[in-house]
C-alpha cells in the first residue's frame, strides 16, 4: 500500500505524447510535437518558452478547453493521479475544471467578467463543485479575497474598480476556491509591474506549500522559473527540446537553443558590451523543418541534424535533451 | 562639456473630470551627447510622458527644455519642424506605432520626402542604405507590417526616427514587446548605431536588466516624480531610496544559488489625481515617518548621485552599519 502510495505521488500528472494541430488558412499548425513530461504531488514544473513554442496550446490541452472551430487533432496521454483525462466524457471533464485542475489566465483584464461583481465571481465556481448555499458560497469567497491580500469589504465590487494587480489577485484566488490539486498558471505575473510581481510570486509560493499544490508555471521569463520552479521544460516549435531539474537547467544547460537563451538575456548581475542574440527566428508552425527543428538558427547543425528528427535523450540522470549532439558529448564525458 | 538635453523643473499635468493628474511633476535632469540615460519606474509613473513632452509631441504644463543650449520649451511652426529632425521617438509597441497600410519603404522614405532634402535618385538611395543600415533585406522593400515579425517591424521604426540623422532619440519601451533572443538582436542594433552616429538616447523602460546593459546613467521615477539618479553602475550597487531598492530586490534573478533578497512593498501605487505634497512613495514606504508628508527636494547626496528622500542618511548610515 505505501509502495503503491509513493509511486502515484512520483507521478501525479504525466503528459505522453502530446499533440495538438490547428487549422489556419487551409494549412496545418503544428502547435504542439510529441510533448511528454512528469509532475510529483507538490511540485511545479516550469513551461519556458518564447511567443508561438505552443506552451499555452500544452496547457489548453490537458485541461482540453482549445478551441473547438480551429482545433483539427488533439491527441495524447494525459493522466492525473492515474486517471486518464482525455478519455473523459465532457460532463465529467466539467467536474474536474476548476475543481481538481484549475488554471489561472494570463490576462486579469480579459479573464474576468465585466458585469459581475468579484464575489459573485468567485461564488460561481464554489457553489458549482460544492453542495452548498449561495450565502456559503458568498462567505468562501470573500475568505479567499482575504487570503490574497483583497479586503472582503470590497467583495461586492466589479473588475474595473481594481487595479490589474488586483484583479490578477481575484484571477488567483477564483482558481484556488476549490483547493485545486493540480494548478496551471499561464504567465501570471506578465501583464505586472515588477513589484506587484514580487508580491504576487510570493503568494501563490505560499498558497502552494499550504496546499501543497501541483503546478504548472508558464512563463518566458527565465527569473520566475528560477524563483518558483523545481523541473523545467524548455519548449521551442511545440517541442520539449530540454527537460530536467532547475540545476541542470541552470548550471547545465546542454541543448544550443537554452545556452542562446542564457546568453541573450541582459544579466543583472554581469556587465558585458554585447549580448549574444540568437540569430534567425523561430520556424514557420505550418512548415517546421524536417529534421531538428532549431537546426536553422543553431550554429552547430550539421547536415544529419537537418535531415533527421531528433529524439528526446536522457544525458544525465533526469536530464533530457533533444539534440544528438549534445547526446553524443554526455556520452563520451561518462567514458 | 555642454549638455545636449537639459530639462528643468518639467511639469506635464492633465486635467480630467476627477482632478489633475499630475503625470510629470517637476523633474530635472541633463543628459551629455552621445550617452544614454534610463528611465525606470513602473506603469503609470509618467516616464512615456516625460518622453513625450521633451520631444513635444505634447506641450508641457511648465518647466524648461533646453536642447544644445538654446531654449527649446515655447518653440512651433517651422522652428519645431525643424527640431523634429534632431529629436525623434522610437515607440513601444511595433505592431501598433506603423501604418498597415504603408510599405517598409514608404514608412522609411516619408520622413525623408517631408524635410524636403532628397528627391528622385537620391531618396531611392537614401532609402536603400537606411533598410541596410537597420538590418532589413532589400527584397522587404515592398512588405506591409501585418507580413513582418515583431523584430523586423522594430528595425523598420528603428529606420523611420534615424532617417533624417536625429541626435537625440527617446527610446519608449522599444523592445519590450518582442523576445528574449529579438530582444537582444535589437538591442545590440541600438548599441551599434549609437557608437557609429554618437547618438544620445533617453531609453524608457520597465526592464531594469535591459537598461543596466544599455545606459550610462539612470533616472529612477516614482508617480511623476524622480525619486533617485545616478551612473548606472552606481544605482546598481548602491540604491539609496527606499523604492529603487525594492524595485531592484524584485526582478525575479536568474542566479538560481543566490536569490535575491527581497524587500516585498505593500499596496500599490496611489492615484496621481491631486496628490498631496509630500514625499508620493510614503503610503507604501516602509520608513516613513511625520517628515515625509512634507515635499522632498532631490539632493546630492554623494557625488553625482542624488536622491528625493529625507531620511536617505541615516537610512544608509543604518543600512551600512548592518
Amino acid at each position: 500500500m505505501e509502495n503503491n502510495m509513493a509511486k502515484k505521488d512520483q507521478r501525479f500528472l504525466s503528459v505522453r505524447d502530446l499533440v495538438v494541430e490547428y487549422r489556419s488558412e487551409g494549412k496545418t499548425v503544428h502547435a504542439v510535437n510529441h510533448v511528454s513530461f512528469d509532475l510529483s504531488k507538490g511540485k511545479t514544473l516550469g513551461l519556458v518558452g518564447e511567443t508561438g513554442a505552443g506552451k499555452t496550446s500544452i496547457a489548453k490541452a490537458i485541461l482540453r478547453i482549445l478551441p473547438d472551430h480551429s482545433t483539427q487533432r488533439a491527441e495524447g496521454v494525459v493522466e492525473l493521479d492515474g486517471e486518464d483525462m482525455m478519455a473523459l466524457p465532457e460532463h465529467e471533464m466539467q467536474k474536474l475544471r476548476g475543481h481538481k485542475v484549475s488554471m489561472i489566465f494570463q490576462d486579469p483584464m480579459t479573464a474576468l467578467n465585466p458585469v459581475k461583481t468579484v464575489a459573485d465571481q468567485i461564488a460561481e465556481v464554489v457553489k458549482l463543485h460544492n453542495p452548498v448555499t449561495r450565502a456559503e458560497s458568498l462567505e468562501r469567497a470573500k475568505k479567499m479575497l482575504e487570503m490574497v491580500g483583497i479586503s472582503a469589504d470590497r467583495a461586492g465590487e466589479y473588475p474595473h474598480q481594481f487595479s490589474g494587480g488586483m484583479k490578477q489577485r481575484v484571477v488567483i484566488a477564483m482558481a484556488l476556491a476549490c483547493d485545486p490539486e493540480l494548478l496551471i498558471a499561464d504567465e501570471p505575473t506578465t501583464a505586472l509591474d515588477v513589484t506587484i510581481q514580487a508580491q504576487v510570486l510570493d503568494m501563490i509560493n505560499k498558497l502552494k506549500e499550504e496546499l501543497n499544490t501541483s503546478m504548472i508555471m508558464i512563463t518566458h521569463d527565465l527569473g520566475v522559473v528560477a524563483e518558483t520552479c523545481d523541473t523545467v521544460a524548455v519548449t521551442y516549435a511545440g517541442q520539449v527540446i530540454e527537460y530536467g531539474s532547475k540545476e541542470d537547467i541552470f548550471d547545465r544547460p546542454s541543448h544550443p537553443y537554452t545556452v542562446g537563451l542564457f546568453k541573450a538575456l541582459p544579466n543583472m548581475n554581469k556587465d558585458a558590451d554585447r549580448l549574444a542574440p540568437i540569430d534567425g527566428l523561430p520556424p514557420d508552425p505550418t512548415n517546421l523543418p524536417q529534421g531538428c527543428s532549431f537546426s536553422p538558427r543553431c550554429p552547430y547543425a550539421t547536415e544529419e541534424c537537418r535531415l533527421t528528427p531528433v529524439d528526446s535523450r536522457e544525458i544525465a540522470p533526469g536530464h533530457f535533451c533533444r539534440c544528438i549532439k549534445a547526446a553524443a558529448k554526455a556520452t563520451t564525458q561518462e567514458v | 562639456m555642454a549638455a545636449l538635453l537639459e530639462v528643468k523643473n518639467l511639469k506635464k499635468y492633465f486635467p480630467t473630470n476627477k482632478g489633475v493628474v499630475h503625470a510629470v511633476d517637476d523633474v530635472s535632469f541633463r543628459l551629455d551627447a552621445g550617452k544614454t540615460m534610463g528611465v525606470v519606474g513602473e506603469s503609470g509613473c509618467g516616464k512615456s510622458t516625460l518622453g513625450r513632452t521633451i520631444i513635444h509631441l505634447q506641450n508641457s504644463t511648465d518647466g524648461q527644455i533646453l536642447f544644445a543650449g538654446e531654449d527649446v520649451t515655447h518653440v512651433k511652426g517651422k522652428e519645431l519642424k525643424k527640431l523634429r529632425e534632431n529629436m525623434q521617438i522610437i515607440f513601444q509597441d511595433p505592431y501598433s506605432s506603423l501604418n498597415p497600410r504603408m510599405s517598409v519603404h514608404d514608412t522609411i522614405v516619408e520622413p525623408l520626402i517631408l524635410s524636403g532634402k532628397f528627391k528622385g535618385p537620391a531618396l531611392e538611395k537614401e532609402a536603400d542604405r537606411l533598410m541596410d543600415m537597420v538590418g532589413i533585406e532589400s527584397r522587404l522593400r515592398g512588405a506591409y507590417p501585418h507580413e513582418m515579425d515583431g523584430g523586423r517591424r522594430q528595425r523598420v521604426g528603428i529606420g523611420r526616427a534615424l532617417a533624417l540623422n536625429p541626435k537625440f532619440i527617446v527610446c519608449d519601451e522599444p523592445v519590450s514587446a518582442l523576445d528574449v533572443s529579438i530582444q537582444a538582436q535589437v538591442l545590440n542594433l541600438l548599441m551599434d548605431l549609437q557608437d557609429e552616429f554618437n547618438l544620445t538616447y533617453m531609453f524608457v523602460t520597465h526592464d531594469l536588466s535591459v537598461v543596466r546593459h544599455i545606459s550610462d546613467s539612470i533616472c529612477v521615477m516614482y508617480l511623476g516624480q524622480l525619486v533617485e539618479t545616478c551612473d548606472t553602475k552606481e544605482l546598481f550597487e548602491c540604491q539609496l531610496h527606499p523604492y529603487s531598492k525594492a524595485l531592484l530586490s524584485a526582478i525575479p534573478s536568474t542566479d538560481i544559488h543566490h536569490p535575491t533578497k527581497r524587500i516585498v512593498i505593500k499596496g500599490e501605487i496611489i492615484s496621481p489625481i491631486d496628490p498631496k505634497p509630500g514625499c508620493r512613495f510614503a503610503a507604501r514606504c516602509p520608513h516613513a515617518c511625520e517628515r515625509c508628508h512634507q515635499p522632498q527636494q532631490l539632493e546630492e547626496v554623494t557625488p553625482g548621485h542624488y536622491v528625493a528622500c529625507c531620511r536617505v542618511r541615516e537610512l544608509n548610515e543604518a543600512f551600512s552599519r548592518t
